[in-house]
C-alpha cells in the first residue's frame, strides 16, 4: 500500500477545502431505529401456530441505532467504524431511505448511490447487463442515462464477456466488482459504502481505492463503513464511532482510529491494519 | 420553513432532496409515491421482459413457448373434459375452455408470480430505495405478455369453430381490463403476505389448482348443480369469465350485474392489495 500513501491531507486540500461549511449534503438528527424481529430466521405459518399455541411470542426489539445526530458537510469523507452490530449498516440504509427511521429525521441533499449489500445482482438467472440496467431504472435513472453510463460501468468492472452471461456463472469476486463499478460510475452527489473498499484482487482493489480517491477529490460527498482501518485513515476527512447503536466517538480520523484500537486492544496489529 | 407535505412531496425517493421522517400513519404520502412509481414505470416493464427473456433461455424452441405452452396446456384440458364426457363435445366447447383458462392463467400467473416477487427481490430491496409495489405490478405485466400469444391460438380455435363475430366482442377490453385490475390487486397482496409466511408459496399451487376447478372453465356456469351455486357467486373468477365468455364466445352483451360484481371485485381486490401492500412495504427490508 506504500503507493498509495499521498498523504491524505493534500487530497482532501484538492477537495473540499476545510473552509466553514454552511451547507450539510446529509444532515441526521436525533435519529432512533428500533425494529421488532422473530428470533426465525423464516417466519412460517407453521412456527407462528405452534407459539401460539403455546402462548409464546418471541418478538425481539432491537435498538439498531440509538439518538444520533451528525452532519456531513457537501464534499467530505466520512469514515464509520466499529465493531460488528454497532448499527453501522442500518445507519447507511436508513440515510439511503430504504430503512425508516423509527423517530428523528434525516436530510440529504444530492442523489444518493448505494453499495450497501454488494448487490447488483438480484437476479442470479440474468445477466450482468440486464442487472445493471434493472438496477439503474429501479433507482430512478432513464434509460438514456443508463446507455450513457452503461460502457463505463461495463469497462471498469472488467468483466469482459462475462457481462453477457447470467449473473449466477460469476465468482465473488466478479460479483462485487460489477457492484462496485456500477456504484462509483452512476455519477452519485453522494455515494454511501457498505465493505466495499475490498472488492476483487489486489490489482482491483488497488483500481478502486484509486477511484474512491478520485470521486473525493471531485467534491463528492462519500460515507462509507468498513473494517480496513488504513484505508478509512487515509480516504477520511472524519470518522465516526459507533458502538452499540450510538456515537462513541467523532473526529478526525488518527485520533478515533486511535482510540477505537485501544478499545479493540489490538494496536497497530498488522492485522487490523490489512484490507480485510 | 416548510410544510411536511411540500417537504414530503419533494422526498421519498428521488430528486435532489430527500427528508425522512417516521410516518405518522401507515402509509407514505400518496400522491408522492404514485409519481415516484410513474418514474419508473419502465423498471417494471423492463424486469417483465428480461423475465420472460429468461424464461426461455436456452429452450431449443425459444419464444414459440410462448405459443405452444398455453395450447398445450388447453389441449390436456380438453382432452380430460372428453374423457370425462364421453366426447359429446364440440369445437364451441373448447372456444369456451381455452378463452376461460388462459383469463384465468392471467390472475394465476400473476399471484404466482408476485408471490415470488418481493422475497425474490432480497438484493435490490436491500439496496435501493423504490416504491415496492413495482415488483408485483412488473409480475402482473409479465403475466399480462404471456396472455397476449394466447389470443392468437384463441382466435384461431374461434374461427374453426364458426362462432359469430359481433360488435358485442368489444365488451372483452373493459373485462380483461378488469381482469389485469383484480390480478394486480391479488399479487401485491400475495407478495407482502408472502414476506410474513413464507409458507404461502407453497399453498399457492393447490388453492389455484382448486380455484381453477372450481371456476366455470372445465364446464358452464349454467351446468352447475343447485347446491354447489353459492360457491360459485362467491367466486371473483364467476362474473369476470362468465362476462368474458357471453362477450367473445357467444358475441352477446354480458349481463350488468355480472358486469357489476366483476368490477367490484377487481377494484375491491386493487385498493385492498394495494393499501395492504403499501402500508407494509417499509419494513420489507428489515423481514428479508
Amino acid at each position: 500500500m506504500s503507493s498509495l500513501s499521498v498523504s491524505r491531507d493534500s487530497v482532501a486540500e484538492l477537495a473540499a477545502p476545510f473552509a466553514p461549511a454552511t451547507d450539510w449534503a446529509v444532515q441526521v438528527e436525533n435519529l432512533e431505529l428500533t425494529y421488532r424481529t422473530t428470533i426465525e430466521k423464516k417466519p412460517t405459518l407453521k412456527r407462528t401456530l405452534v407459539r401460539l399455541g403455546r402462548r409464546k411470542r418471541i418478538v425481539r426489539t432491537i435498538e439498531a441505532v440509538r439518538d444520533v445526530s451528525f452532519e456531513v458537510p457537501h464534499g467530505r469523507v466520512l469514515g464509520i467504524i466499529g465493531v460488528n452490530g454497532a448499527g453501522k449498516s442500518t445507519l447507511l440504509r436508513t440515510i439511503a431511505g430504504i430503512l425508516p427511521p423509527t423517530s428523528g429525521r434525516i436530510e440529504v441533499h444530492g442523489r444518493v448511490s448505494t453499495l450497501l449489500a454488494l448487490g447488483v445482482g438480484f437476479k442470479g438467472g440474468l445477466t450482468g447487463r440486464d442487472n445493471v440496467i434493472l438496477g439503474g431504472l429501479a433507482a430512478g435513472l432513464t434509460r438514456e442515462q443508463l446507455a450513457a453510463k452503461y460502457d463505463e460501468i461495463a469497462e471498469f468492472a472488467e468483466l469482459g464477456d462475462f457481462i453477457d452471461m447470467p449473473m449466477r456463472t460469476y465468482s465473488s469476486g466478479m460479483y462485487g466488482r460489477l457492484a462496485f463499478s456500477v456504484a462509483v460510475n452512476m455519477d452519485p452527489d453522494i455515494l454511501l459504502i457498505d465493505e466495499a473498499l475490498s472488492v476483487g484482487d489486489a490489482r482491483f482493489k488497488q483500481k478502486s481505492f484509486d477511484k474512491m480517491r478520485a470521486l473525493c477529490a471531485e467534491a463528492r460527498t462519500i460515507l462509507i463503513v468498513s473494517h480496513a482501518l488504513k484505508g478509512i485513515r487515509e480516504l477520511s476527512d472524519e470518522v465516526l464511532w459507533m458502538h452499540k447503536g450510538e456515537i462513541a466517538m467523532r473526529g478526525d480520523p488518527k485520533t478515533v482510529i486511535e482510540a477505537y484500537k485501544e478499545f479493540l486492544d489490538v494496536r497497530e496489529s498488522d492485522v487490523a491494519d490489512e484490507d480485510v | 420553513m416548510t410544510t411536511y407535505a411540500e417537504r414530503a412531496d419533494r422526498s421519498e425517493f428521488a430528486g435532489e432532496v430527500h427528508v425522512y421522517e417516521p410516518h405518522r400513519i401507515g402509509l407514505p404520502p400518496i400522491g408522492a409515491y404514485l409519481k415516484q412509481l410513474w418514474l419508473r414505470r419502465e423498471f417494471a416493464l423492463e424486469l417483465a421482459r428480461t423475465n420472460l427473456r429468461a424464461a426461455h433461455y436456452n429452450t431449443a424452441l425459444g419464444q414459440l413457448w410462448l405459443i405452444l405452452n398455453p395450447l398445450l396446456l388447453g389441449l390436456v384440458y380438453f382432452a380430460l373434459v372428453e374423457i370425462i364426457g364421453r366426447g359429446n363435445r364440440g369445437m364451441d366447447f373448447l372456444a369456451h375452455l381455452l378463452l376461460a383458462l388462459f383469463a384465468f392463467r392471467l390472475v394465476s400467473t400473476s399471484i404466482r408470480q408476485g408471490a415470488r416477487s418481493v422475497v425474490g427481490g432480497g438484493r435490490l430491496i436491500l439496496n435501493t430505495a423504490f416504491p415496492r409495489t413495482l415488483l408485483p405490478l412488473s409480475s402482473v405485466l409479465t403475466a399480462f405478455m404471456l396472455f397476449l400469444p394466447t389470443l392468437i391460438v384463441y382466435a384461431v380455435v374461434h374461427g374453426v369453430a364458426e362462432l359469430p363475430v359481433t360488435p358485442e366482442i368489444l365488451w372483452a377490453v373493459p373485462i380483461v381490463a378488469m381482469l389485469v385490475i383484480f390480478a394486480a390487486g391479488m399479487s401485491m397482496l400475495v407478495a407482502a403476505v408472502q414476506v410474513y409466511f413464507r409458507d404461502l408459496s407453497n399453498f399457492l399451487p393447490y388453492a389455484l389448482r382448486i380455484w381453477l376447478y372450481s371456476s366455470p372453465i372445465l364446464y358452464y356456469a349454467a351446468q352447475v348443480p343447485e347446491k354447489f351455486k353459492p360457491v360459485l357467486l362467491v367466486n371473483p373468477m364467476y362474473p369476470l369469465l362468465t362476462s368474458l365468455g357471453d362477450a367473445v364466445n357467444f358475441g352477446r352483451e354480458p349481463r350488468p350485474a355480472l358486469l357489476l360484481a366483476g368490477l367490484g371485485w377487481a377494484v375491491g381486490a386493487f385498493v385492498a392489495g394495494g393499501l395492504f401492500f403499501i402500508s407494509r412495504e417499509r419494513e420489507f427490508a428489515v423481514r428479508l
